[in-house]
């Protein structure tokens, strides 16, 4: 691992992946780690592929992660779990939100969106958690907080402790949504564990 | 305990403005740049604003820099081509504030229509150039830059690139120094570059180089790494850091002064490896001028000009070449090239006009009458994807009313089937002298001015157009219709974007007009609508789908229920859909 953490956010455009990199980019620098983020954010439209590659450790080169070398893998969708799968190192992790948005080429009846991407994502990834981000997220009382139910699962993986993540979310998170987002965060959390 | 953050590059390069005295700035956005002025605009000590173009922007910053104030102008590397003509005039006249430009150029083209390597203006100019390899460097550069600028009375060209720009990494933050202008004095045979003085400053510039170039050999940003001196590379930019990561036992010149080059740096680091590698992303820009000092160096041999680099593509091509195994156990058997190899299908998703954009009917109606569209830049190129299709041409900005112009003279039978389609943030840029060439050369050419009142595509900014500024004051706005006649169009209508059936009324009637004509669409940018919406709601599906032919997002066939359906979370409520459906199955919500 060359001593440096590689964590990939995929997912699409207006799902909070730049809240979720600002939580996790906050939670590393507490731990005094060198950290380096890439997002490519090119036209501001909504719906495009969105990925955000995120490094920490103690000293950090490359911004960027190759193929084949993401130790933990968030996809905040389905489809983009499925498209850049293959980042993932073999013994890698992998968080799955399993909701699935369907790309424009689907809706016009252009593409089919694919049906067995649980399924293969499954067979070709040995640390895997599927997880119904969106419910636990409207559950705990804000659909649009299920960016926060996905760093709570990922917390859940990484050895850092909770406070720090808190701490994290309080920083980053504005006053009026932050008791909705710890809520998100713990049922993420606590999925994972039960997963466990 | 020094303030560490962690910013992007422009985020480095704006607090490098404030910190370094910085008291004007000005720009037009242009992906990978935009974010540069956007966050300079949160320090209100320092004075900043957009400008219609980057030629404007610039000669802005040339008046504020002979003015005697630290001036930075920022924009993407095609906006330095719209630049050029100040730029290389500038370089001659020199400075008396100094003045940074920052060009933010695109490898991989993420967000661009060329990949253009804009190193090549700083000799073709005549000026020195710095390139950060990271956020804290990005953020010193800018002082150094100020620095060279005054020292050497000469313009500086800061290169970052889309990594540059849009990583983030940790960078110190400072105390901001005191801003001062200098007093302005009179000095024609300086800034009043008529052929005599120009003849001066032009031998001026020679001694100037010549200086720059000692200073290039001892400036600090350009170091030396000497390890295991059986292969060496040269590299310059976010290269560096992909070299560091791949081979880190290798000895490295590392280059960001690189314009002009310290030749005898590199001679003399030449002289101590076995194996000489050159790691550039685009064009061979150092690799040439290395070779030119007779000295045998690898480079696009192995690395490829275009794309970006990365630490799995040095370590397969240079490691191969070098026959020694990856340090770091990278993608091993297969061929890592920059672009991945995708074990799953899955379908695309590339960006989408949003739900409710109001650019969405006007195309729709343009493809129904089968038009022939010269088009331009901006979230209006969509457009040019299924299922809308209806764009024929996109060169420059500005270029879909001058090149209808050229169009209609070349084949006169387009005439009656040709409309330009144009933005009105790239109207304002260089759409203007382009409509003025239409009325003045006779042309009977349409003219559709998308008017969503703001530059969506780069991320919503102001332009004279829409009355306000970046420092967020109150503006006049240019009236469209009023610009169009004093340049002589006599037709010049307004229409509702979401009124499709007058839409197309008047694009029919302005089509079929024997003299040219103006038609502004106007409806505000989706995203930029504030309050809650009510989505339209379908009952009676006939299933004919032809309001999937909009392309919206919120709208899909529902193959069990046989039945179209509307994202409530998605749909704005716009009503082009109702429209479209020839069953009145789809019906004005919350009624
Ligand atoms: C010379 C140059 N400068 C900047 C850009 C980046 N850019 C592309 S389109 C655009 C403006 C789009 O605004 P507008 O015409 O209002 O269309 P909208 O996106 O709002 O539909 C900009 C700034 C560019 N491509 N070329
Ligand atoms: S950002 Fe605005 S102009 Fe661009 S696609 Fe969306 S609604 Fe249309
Ligand atoms: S009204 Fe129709 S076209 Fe407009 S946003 Fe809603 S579904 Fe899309």
């Amino acid at each position: 691992m060359s001593g440096v953490l590689n964590i990939l956010f995929v997912g699409v455009g207006g799902q909070g992946a730049i809240l979720a990199s600002k939580i996790l980019s906050h939670v590393a620098l507490s731990k005094g780690w060198d950290v380096k983020l890439s997002e490519i954010h090119g036209m501001a439209q909504r719906g495009g592929s969105v990925v955000t590659q995120v490094r920490m450790g103690e000293k950090v080169y490359s911004p960027t992660i190759e193929q084949g070398e993401v130790d933990i893998f968030v996809a905040f969708e389905r489809l983009e779990a499925y498209r850049w799968a293959h980042m993932l190192r073999e013994d890698g992790k992998a968080i799955v939100n399993d909701q699935a948005i369907a790309p424009l080429t689907v809706l016009i009846g252009a593409a089919k969106y694919p049906e067995t991407i649980l399924d293969d994502l499954t067979k070709c990834m040995k640390n895997l958690v599927i997880a119904p981000a969106l419910d636990l997220a409207r559950e705990a009382g804000n659909a649009k907080a299920t960016n926060v139910v996905l760093m709570g699962l990922l917390a859940a993986t990484m050895d850092i402790p909770l406070e720090k993540w808190i701490e994290a979310l309080e920083a980053k998170v504005p006053a009026k949504l932050l008791e909705v987002n710890k809520k998100a965060f713990m049922a993420g959390y606590e999925f994972a564990q039960q997963q466990a | 305990m020094t303030l560490k953050a962690l910013l992007t590059g422009n985020e480095a390069i704006a607090r490098g403005a404030y910190e370094y005295g910085i008291s004007v700035a000005a720009a037009y956005p242009g992906t990978p740049s935009t974010e540069i002025l956007e966050n300079i605009s949160k320090y209100p000590e320092i004075y900043s604003q957009w400008s219609p173009n980057e030629k404007v922007a610039l000669e802005v910053g040339v008046g504020a820099s002979i003015a005697g104030a630290r001036t930075l102008v920022a924009m993407k590397h095609v906006g330095v081509n719209v630049a050029a003509d100040p730029l290389f005039t500038v370089a001659y006249s020199g400075v008396r504030g100094g003045l940074v430009l920052v060009s933010a150029d695109d490898p991989g083209m993420h967000s661009s229509q060329n990949e253009q390597d804009n190193r090549h203006y700083a000799p073709f100019a005549k000026i020195p150039m710095l390139e950060p390899s990271d956020s804290q460097e990005a953020k010193d550069m800018v002082k150094l830059a100020l620095e060279i600028s005054e020292t050497f009375d000469t313009p500086v060209l800061l290169r970052i690139t889309t990594r540059i720009a849009h990583s983030q990494s940790l960078v110190e933050l400072g105390e901001p120094m005191e801003r001062v202008v200098k007093p302005y004095e009179k000095d024609a045979k300086k800034y009043v570059m008529i052929p005599a003085h120009g003849r001066t400053r032009r031998v001026f510039i020679e001694e100037r180089d010549a200086k720059l170039a000692a200073f290039s050999e001892q400036v600090s940003v350009n170091f030396t790494e000497m390890n295991d001196p059986s292969f060496g590379l040269i590299t310059s930019g976010v290269s560096y850091q992909y070299v560091k990561e791949a081979f880190p036992t290798a000895s490295i010149l590392r280059l960001a002064m690189t314009h002009p080059i310290p030749k005898q740096k590199i001679t003399d680091f030449a002289s101590k490896v076995d194996t000489l590698f050159v790691v550039e992303e685009l064009e061979p820009y150092l690799e040439t001028q290395i070779k030119a000092l007779g000295i045998k160096v690898i480079g696009k041999e192995l690395l490829p000009p275009y794309g970006e680099l990365s630490v799995a593509l040095l370590q397969n091509k240079l490691g191969a070449y070098l026959n020694i195994s990856a340090p770091v156990a990278a993608t091993s058997e297969q061929e890592a090239t920059s672009e991945a190899v995708i074990p799953f299908s899955a379908p695309v998703r590339p960006p989408v006009m949003c739900p409710g954009c109001p650019h969405r009917g006007v195309f729709y109606v343009i493809k129904q009458l089968k038009l022939v569209v010269s088009g331009d830049i901006g979230c209006y190129t969509l457009g040019t994807m299924p299922p809308l299709e209806a764009m024929d041409t996109c060169i420059c900005m500005g270029a879909s009313i001058s090149g209808a112009l050229g169009m209609e003279k070349a084949n006169p039978e387009l005439a009656g089937r040709l409309v330009a389609v144009i933005g009105d943030s790239t109207f304002m840029h260089s759409g203007v002298t382009g409509l003025m060439d239409i009325v003045y050369n006779k042309s009977a050419a349409t003219v559709i001015i998308l008017d969503n009142s703001i530059t969506a595509m780069t991320g919503h900014q102001y332009h004279p157009g829409t009355g306000k500024t970046l420092m967020n004051e109150d503006a006049p706005k240019v009236d469209f219709v009023a610009l169009a006649k004093s340049l002589g169009i006599r037709r010049a209508v307004e229409v509702d974007a979401f009124d499709l059936e007058r839409v197309k009324e008047v694009i029919k009637e302005e089509v079929a007009a024997p003299e040219p004509s103006v038609i502004i669409t106007r409806q505000p940018c989706a995203l930029m609508l504030k309050g809650p919406s009510t989505p339209v709601v379908c009952t009676d599906c006939k299933s004919c789908r032809v309001c999937l032919r909009l392309g919206c997002p919120a709208l899909s066939y529902d193959e069990a229920g046989q039945t179209v359906v509307v994202n409530g979370a998605l749909c704005t409520g716009c009503n082009v859909c109702i429209q479209v459906c020839k069953f009145d199955a789809l019906h004005k919500g919350g009624a």
